[in-house]
């Protein structure tokens, strides 16, 4: 019994010491609820990486590289945490689709947010084939892989780019060119193709434009390139720019695009706080109005799930969206589930003439294969509709999972615990009373 | 037990209510949000006013914009579905909604491209399929014990039809909800489907069980009972307990609806019907189906 009280008061004590974690840094700020982008306002942009325009065998690097490009032009940009991620999606049929995923908290004009990205140019050197004229440059070219082959150097293996002036011939004109310095694999991959293809044209494309479609006269080691293609000294300096800031390794579609103010977010915010403490209220109200003295335990233990889910979300962290808070919601109705299962088995030993100790022991032991149960197919809904789920919809999957997890924990630990902690072996009527239900029948 | 002895009137009210959920169905139909169809979806306020809406579809078809509806919400804002847009159209959204000295702000836009929308699609029946197919194993391992004197394939089946007719009710009720207020079937009402039959299944599932516990007490006392009797003392037994924890679910439910967010009102009311048809079904269904299943059987 001793045993027991510890116990009970270990976990009380461990509920506030977590209660105590969540309300400080509440106040100071550290570790604070990461909210989603519905919440918090700003701008989600999904690009499609188009490996069909330019095919390569390095699909994860460079979907790498796209996504540190993107996040280094982002941070240029002052956007505070953005988040950059690749994912791949796709339908049944056909090959996966390889995505950018870019979230702008704060940027609430769609079409700022787009420019922002879209001014990261791409860059590409391929092989023209062997027996094709080299096409017209500077205009956009519409089969570009018939004439020529797979891209070998891109934009993931450029570091810098200035501009300078190229020597006329003759020493007449002067004309702006682009300097490019790759990377050790990118000037490597270079010089071994210019060694190797002496003779043929390679073509630099820019957002996929032929700039200039020169010839390989001899090798060129030393990992640098020029580009020139009848630029303007300022426009030169601008592509030089671009550059700097990074290229693209594969050309990028937007394809599906979110924003949320932040008036709307703050408003869903509140409403989310509201409905979380009105709908704690009023369950545990009616869990001390049903069940008296076992809900109230049982809201001691809602209490205990509340804190540690909170805890979790802080720590984890969970991003929190609209659909999130729906599901927290949500899993306060369902944790107290495994307490009125526990309590109705409970009265129904009572009134088969058990002691009120052995109807608590029997309760728990008859209800848990129905918890047990329920909880196995609220997981499984939970787990298909992770995978199923975009980020909306995986948001409610996490919680509430989390949810239908910690409260098998604390609804049947924590109050079994607290019950037995009590201790009651009384017969009077008042202890009977306090465990009869509101709808207690003698028969 | 009154629920089993007049089990005919709850029969009637679960067809009556089936029924017109089915004739919602087939009038008002689905209606597929941009989530499943791609398309453009634009909540705009207007601070000072709304203006009217043939004003900002004037302006709307000048910027041709084609196949798009407007519908009012809230007290200052509209919503606007339409196709996916072009650069152009999205980089003056702003100034093409805004009408006279009523300018407008864009509280929330999404776009999703056809590609997105397909593969969603295809996501949700699969997730559909996935759950299905794992209730029906989780059924066909809670029922593997045969019993007596209706055989266990039998309580399966027909927690499989109160599955179906928790499903019916809450979809014969979007496709009204979609014709008089405008909801469309996103992805939020997909979850809201699958988390009621995650939910409800396990109703079921503790009624029968009890009434296989009380069967197998009986065999083992040597008492003899009408199934009938048994079936109405183990739903008796369970009642309390079905709807109280489909009442505290209800509750969080009802406050998310009433005081809760916008973008999940019309997810918390689907849940609302889904788990109140799930609560009746198990409570008012299921067992009465299973004593008029008994009693066929024992009248041939």
């Amino acid at each position: 019994m001793l045993a027991r009280r510890i116990i009970a008061l270990v976990i009380l004590l461990a509920g506030a010491g977590v209660g105590w974690f969540l309300y400080s840094s509440q106040i100071s700020g550290w570790k604070p609820f990461r909210l989603g982008l519905d919440l918090s306002g700003g701008t989600q942009l999904v690009y499609r990486a188009n490996f069909e325009a330019a095919p390569t065998d390095d699909v994860s690097g460079a979907m790498a590289s796209l996504r540190d490009t993107i996040e280094r032009r982002v941070n240029l940009f002052g956007v505070s945490e953005p988040i950059v991620q690749t994912e791949r999606g796709g339908t049944l049929a056909g090959a996966p689709e390889e995505r950018l995923i870019v979230e702008l908290p704060g940027i609430t004009d769609t079409q700022q947010a787009i420019t922002l990205i879209g001014q990261t140019p791409v860059l590409e050197f391929r092989l023209l084939k062997k027996d094709v004229e080299p096409p017209p440059t500077g205009t956009p070219l519409q089969n570009m892989n018939e004439f020529f082959e797979a891209p070998a150097v891109t934009g993931k293996h450029l570091t810098s780019s200035k501009i300078e002036f190229n020597q006329g011939v003759g020493g007449i004109a002067n004309e702006p060119v682009v300097a490019l310095n790759f990377n050790s694999e990118g000037g490597k991959i270079f010089a071994d193709l210019t060694r190797d293809n002496v003779g043929r044209y390679f073509g630099i494309f820019l957002d996929g434009i032929p700039i200039s479609v020169p010839v390989i006269r001899e090798a060129i080691p030393g990992g640098t390139a020029i580009i020139s293609g009848n630029f303007t000294a300022e426009g030169a300096r601008e592509l030089a720019r671009n550059l700097n800031y990074g290229a693209l390794p594969v050309p990028i579609e937007l394809i599906a695009t979110q924003t949320v103010s932040g008036t709307l977010g703050g408003e869903a915010v509140g409403k989310g706080i509201a409905a979380g403490v009105w709908g704690i209220g009023a369950v545990a109200l009616f869990m001390l109005l049903w069940y008296r003295l076992p809900g109230l335990l049982s809201v001691a233990a809602l209490a205990l799930y509340v804190i540690a889910v909170l805890a979790l979300f802080k720590l984890i962290p969970v991003t929190l969206s609209a659909a999130g808070i729906a599901a927290f919601i949500l899993s306060i109705g369902m944790a107290v589930d495994a307490n009125i299962l526990i309590f109705e088995r409970t009265r129904e030993e009572l009134h088969g003439g058990k002691s009120i100790k052995d109807a608590i022991a029997e309760g728990f032991h008859r209800a848990w294969p129905s918890i047990r149960d329920s909880n196995i197919s609220s997981m499984i809904t939970a787990v298909i509709l992770f995978w199923f789920g975009t980020s909306l919809i995986k948001g409610f999957a996490l919680v509430f999972g989390l949810g239908v997890l910690v409260s098998m924990l604390t609804a049947i630990t924590v109050s079994r615990t607290f019950l037995l902690a009590l201790g009651i072996e009384a017969k009077s009527g008042v202890v009977r009373f306090l465990f009869e239900s509101g709808a207690s029948r003698k028969n | 037990m009154v629920i089993v002895k007049n089990r005919n009137i709850f029969f009637a009210l679960t067809g009556a209510l089936v029924l017109a959920s089915v004739i919602s169905l087939m009038f008002f139909g689905l209606r597929l949000g941009i989530d499943f169809t791609g398309g453009t979806l634009a909540q705009v306020t207007y601070p000072s006013g709304r203006p009217s809406a043939e004003e900002i579809s004037q302006s709307l078809t000048k910027a041709r914009f084609t196949g798009y509806s407007l519908r009012e919400a809230g007290t200052n804002d509209y919503v606007l579905r339409a196709q996916n847009m072009t650069e152009d159209q999205r980089a003056n959204l702003i100034e093409i909604l805004s009408v006279d000295s009523n300018s407008a702000e864009i509280s929330q836009l999404n776009e999703i491209g056809p590609t997105i929308g397909k593969e969603l699609r295809n996501k949700a029946l699969i997730a559909l399929a996935a759950v299905l197919i794992c209730i029906l194993l989780f059924i066909a391992f809670a029922f593997r014990k045969v019993s007596r004197p209706v055989s266990s394939w039998v309580y399966g089946l027909i927690a499989l039809i109160t599955l179906v007719h928790d499903v019916i009710i809450p979809v014969g009720f979007y496709a009204a909800l979609g014709h008089f207020a405008g909801a469309q079937i996103d992805t939020l009402f997909i979850t809201a489907v699958l988390t009621v039959l995650g939910f409800s299944i396990h109703d079921t599932i503790v009624v029968f069980d009890r009434v296989r516990e009380n069967l197998r007490v009986n065999g083992e006392r040597n008492r003899r009972e009408d199934f009938a009797e048994t079936a109405g003392r183990s739903l008796g037994q369970t009642f309390v307990r079905s709807v109280n924890t489909s009442l505290t679910v209800l509750i969080t439910l009802l406050v998310l609806f009433f005081i809760g967010p916008e973008s999940t009102r019309y997810f918390a009311l689907t849940l609302l019907v889904g788990i109140i048809a799930g609560t009746y079904s198990s409570i008012f269904l299921a067992t009465p189906l299973l004593v008029q299943w008994e009693k066929r059987r024992s009248k041939k």
